[in-house]
C-alpha cells in the first residue's frame, strides 16, 4: 500500500492537478480571509471556511478526474491488476494520497488562525474544528470523485459527472426545502430508493435472484414501516435531503458547535464511496 | 508450472474463450499462436488475475489464481500487450514502484532494480522520463518490470509488437536467455517469431487451442504431399511441353513468359528426391536447362493457416503423420532459413518478421496439407 502511496503522491505533484488544487485552495482561502477577517473585521475564521466551501465544486473534479480513469486509459490498470496487492490497499493507497493532497493546503490555511489571534480575539477551538470539518468534507467529495473515476473512462466525462455529483449535493439542502413532505411521496421515494438499490445490486451481481430478493426485503421493510408508524414518514423526504447533504454537515460547525453526527455522516460517506470504489474496480475484472 | 484446465471466458453472448486446457512445464518457453482475436490476450489477463473467467480454474506452481490470489501472482510477472508504465516517471523510479509493489525492500529491492536494468539493458536511460524513450526502451522497461522479483514464470503478450527488426533481435535474444531460468508463455500472431524463440507452440483459433506441440512435430504433421517448384531456362510452353511427357505428376504452371511450375507428384508416398530427379532427367531430354529446383516444405506458416482458418479443424488427417523431414532436399521454403532443423531459425527468419505474416510466403500456392476444405486462397 505504501509503494501506491508514495507514487500516487509523487504524481500528483509532479503533474499539474496537485499543485492546481492546493493554488485554487489557498488562493479562495486567502480573499475570503482578507475580506472577511482583514477587512471586515471578523474574528470568527470559520466564517472564512463556510463562504469557501464552494471551492469543492471546482476543486474535486481537478483532484479525483485522473485517479483511476487515467490508469485506464494509460492501460497501467493490468499492472495494478496483476501485482500481488488486494484492491482494498490498492485503492486505499490512492484515496489516502488523495487526502495527503487535501492536507497540504488546509495546513497552510491552519496558520491563518494564528496569525489572526495576533491581531484579535479568535476561538481557536472553533476555528480549528471547523478546519477538520473543512478537510473532512474535502475527504468525502473526494471519495465520491473517486468512486466517479472508477466508473467512468473518460477524464472529461469524469471532471463533469463528478462536477454534477457536487453540485447536486451542494444544493440538496437548498432543493430540500421544494421536496413534497407528505407521507405518500416520502412512501414513493422509499419505493423508489429500494427498486434502486435492488438495480445497483443486480448491476454488481448480474444475479436476478439477488436482485429480486433485495427489493423484496426493502419494499417489504418500507411497507411494514408504513403500516406501522406512518406518522414517521411526515415530512421525512425533506429531512433525508437535509440530511444527505455533505455541505449542510459542515455548515453545522458554523456556529460553533461541534456537531458529532456531522462527523459521523462525513466519515461514513468517505468510507462508503471508498468501499463502493473497491467493489467497482473488483467487478470491471469481469466485465472489462 | 503452470496448470490451465478447463477455462471459459464469455462476454455476454461472445465467448473469447472456450474450455481451454493445457500445461506449461517448468523451465520452457511456450508460444501461443493464434490470429488477432483468438483469445490469446484474454487468456493471459486470466492466467495473470487481471481478468476473472466464467469458468475453469488456472494453477500457478500449486496456487489456484482465484483462490490464491497473492501467492500466485508472487509467481508471475506479466507484461501486457500495451506495457504499463506511468509515463511522468524515469525508469529508475517506475522499477522501484513496482518493486515495493511486489514487496521488495531495502538493498534487496536496490540489487533488484539494478539486476533487471542491466539484463534488458535501459542502464543508459534509467534517468529519462519513460514518456521520453522510444518504443524499443518502452518494452524494456516493460520487461524489466515483469522480470521484477525474480518470478518462477515471466508471461509476456505480444513482445516484439511495433518494434524495429534489430529490437526485436535483441529482445528474442532476451526472450531466450530469459527462458533459461524462468518458464516463459509468450504470445504472437507472427510465425517466425514463434518458431525461432520457442520450443512449444500453443495455436489458438476462435478460443480454442487447435494444436499443442514442437514446432517441428507440428510442420511434419501437415507435411502430406510432395510438391517441387521449378524454374527452366525457357519458355512456358515449352516446359509445358516437357511436363505433359512425364506420368504421375499433376502441375500448374505460373502466369508469365519464363517457365516456372509447381509440380505435384500424384502419388503422396513419393519423396521429393524422386520426384526431383525424374524431373532433372525430362529436362535434360528436352534440352531445356533446369536453373532452379526445390521441394516446398510444409512450412509452419501452412499449418498455421489451415489451423485457424476453417475454424481449427483437427490436424490429424488420414495421411498426415508421415515421417518427412529427412526427405528435404535442396534450399527449404522461403520463410525458413536454411533447410535444417527449426528452432534456431536466425537472423534471415528475424528481419522477415517485421513484415509477417503476409510477407513472409507471398506467392504460395494452396497449403501443402490434405484437409477437409483448406483452400482460402
Amino acid at each position: 500500500m505504501s509503494a501506491i502511496y508514495c507514487r500516487e503522491v509523487r504524481s500528483h505533484f509532479t503533474t499539474m492537478t496537485g499543485w492546481l488544487f492546493g493554488a485554487f485552495i489557498l488562493l479562495f482561502g486567502g480573499i475570503y480571509t482578507m475580506a472577511l477577517c482583514l477587512n471586515g473585521s471578523y474574528a470568527e475564521f470559520e466564517y472564512v471556511l463556510g463562504n469557501m466551501s464552494f471551492v469543492y465544486l471546482i476543486v474535486t473534479p481537478i483532484l479525483t478526474m485522473r485517479v483511476l480513469a487515467d490508469e485506464r486509459r494509460q492501460k497501467t490498470d493490468q499492472l495494478l491488476y496483476a501485482l500481488p496487492m488486494s484492491m482494498t490497499k490498492i485503492v486505499l493507497g490512492k484515496y489516502f494520497a488523495l487526502l495527503t493532497v487535501l492536507a497540504v493546503p488546509i495546513a497552510v490555511m491552519g496558520l491563518y488562525p494564528l496569525i489572526l489571534s495576533a491581531y484579535g480575539n479568535v476561538n481557536l477551538a472553533a476555528a480549528y474544528a471547523s478546519l477538520l470539518a473543512f478537510f473532512l468534507l474535502g475527504a468525502a467529495l473526494a471519495a465520491v470523485g473517486m468512486y466517479i473515476s472508477s466508473v467512468t473512462d473518460s477524464i472529461v466525462a469524469n471532471a463533469a459527472i463528478c462536477f454534477v455529483a457536487v453540485l447536486v449535493n451542494y444544493y440538496l439542502a437548498s432543493l430540500a426545502g421544494y421536496a413534497p413532505s407528505s407521507s405518500t411521496s416520502a412512501l414513493a421515494a422509499l419505493y423508489f430508493l429500494s427498486a434502486l438499490a435492488a438495480a445497483v445490486l443486480l448491476h454488481l451481481t448480474q444475479n436476478p435472484a439477488a436482485g429480486l430478493a433485495a427489493l423484496a426485503v426493502c419494499a417489504g421493510g418500507v411497507t411494514a414501516a408504513w403500516f406501522l408508524a406512518r406518522d414517521a414518514f411526515e415530512g421525512l423526504l425533506p429531512a433525508l435531503f437535509e440530511k444527505l447533504c455533505l455541505f449542510e454537515a459542515f455548515m453545522s460547525f458554523m456556529d460553533g458547535v461541534f456537531d458529532w453526527t456531522a462527523i459521523c455522516l462525513l466519515v461514513s460517506a468517505a468510507a462508503v464511496f471508498v468501499l463502493l470504489t473497491v467493489q467497482s474496480m473488483e467487478k470491471r475484472r469481469w466485465s472489462a | 508450472m503452470i496448470e490451465v484446465s478447463h477455462l471459459t471466458k464469455r462476454y455476454g453472448d461472445h465467448t473469447a474463450v472456450s474450455d481451454l486446457s493445457f500445461t506449461v512445464p517448468d523451465g520452457q518457453i511456450y508460444g501461443f499462436l493464434g490470429p488477432n482475436g483468438a483469445g490469446k490476450s484474454t487468456t493471459m489477463n486470466i492466467m495473470t488475475g487481471c481478468l476473472a473467467a466464467t469458468a475453469g480454474s488456472v494453477v500457478i506452481d500449486g496456487h489456484d489464481i482465484f483462490d490464491e490470489p497473492l501467492a500466485a501472482k508472487q509467481r508471475v510477472g506479466y507484461l501486457p500487450e500495451i506495457p504499463p508504465l506511468y509515463t511522468e516517471m524515469t525508469p529508475a523510479e517506475y522499477l522501484h514502484f513496482v518493486g515495493r509493489a511486489k514487496g521488495l525492500s531495502g538493498e534487496k529491492l536496490k540489487s533488484e532494480v539494478g539486476r533487471v536494468c542491466r539484463r534488458t539493458d535501459i542502464v543508459p536511460v534509467q534517468s529519462r522520463l519513460i514518456r521520453h524513450l522510444s518504443k524499443g526502451y518502452r518494452q524494456r522497461v516493460g520487461l524489466a518490470q515483469a522480470m521484477l522479483g525474480d518470478p518462477s514464470i515471466i508471461i509476456l503478450d505480444e513482445p516484439t509488437v511495433g518494434l524495429d527488426p534489430a529490437q526485436i533481435i535483441e529482445i528474442r535474444q532476451l526472450i531466450r536467455d530469459l527462458g533459461q531460468e524462468h518458464t516463459v508463455l509468450l504470445s504472437s500472431h507472427i510465425l517466425p517469431e514463434v518458431q525461432a524463440v520457442c520450443g512449444h507452440i500453443l495455436i489458438l483459433s476462435h478460443g480454442k487451442l487447435v494444436a499443442s506441440d514442437t514446432p517441428d512435430n507440428l510442420e511434419r504433421l501437415f507435411a502430406g504431399q510432395t510438391t517441387v517448384r521449378l524454374t527452366a531456362d525457357g519458355r512456358a510452353d515449352e516446359a509445358d511441353a516437357v511436363l505433359r511427357g512425364i506420368a504421375g505428376i499433376r502441375y500448374t504452371l505460373e502466369p508469365g513468359e519464363t517457365a516456372q511450375a509447381v509440380v505435384t507428384a500424384d502419388d503422396p508416398q513419393a519423396g521429393p528426391d524422386e520426384l526431383c530427379r525424374r524431373l532433372f532427367f525430362a529436362f535434360a531430354g528436352a534440352q531445356l536447362p533446369i536453373l532452379a529446383l526445390a521441394a516446398d516444405r510444409a512450412s509452419l506458416e501452412d499449418v498455421f493457416l489451415e489451423l485457424t482458418q476453417d475454424g481449427g479443424s483437427s490436424p490429424a488427417g488420414a495421411q498426415a503423420p508421415a515421417l518427412r523431414a529427412q526427405d528435404v532436399v535442396g534450399p527449404g521454403g522461403e520463410s525458413l532459413a536454411g533447410g535444417d532443423s527449426l528452432p534456431q531459425g536466425d537472423e534471415a527468419a528475424e528481419a522477415s518478421a517485421a513484415d509477417a505474416p503476409a510477407g513472409g510466403d507471398a506467392g504460395r500456392q494452396t497449403p501443402a496439407a490434405p484437409a477437409e476444405g483448406g483452400d482460402e486462397a
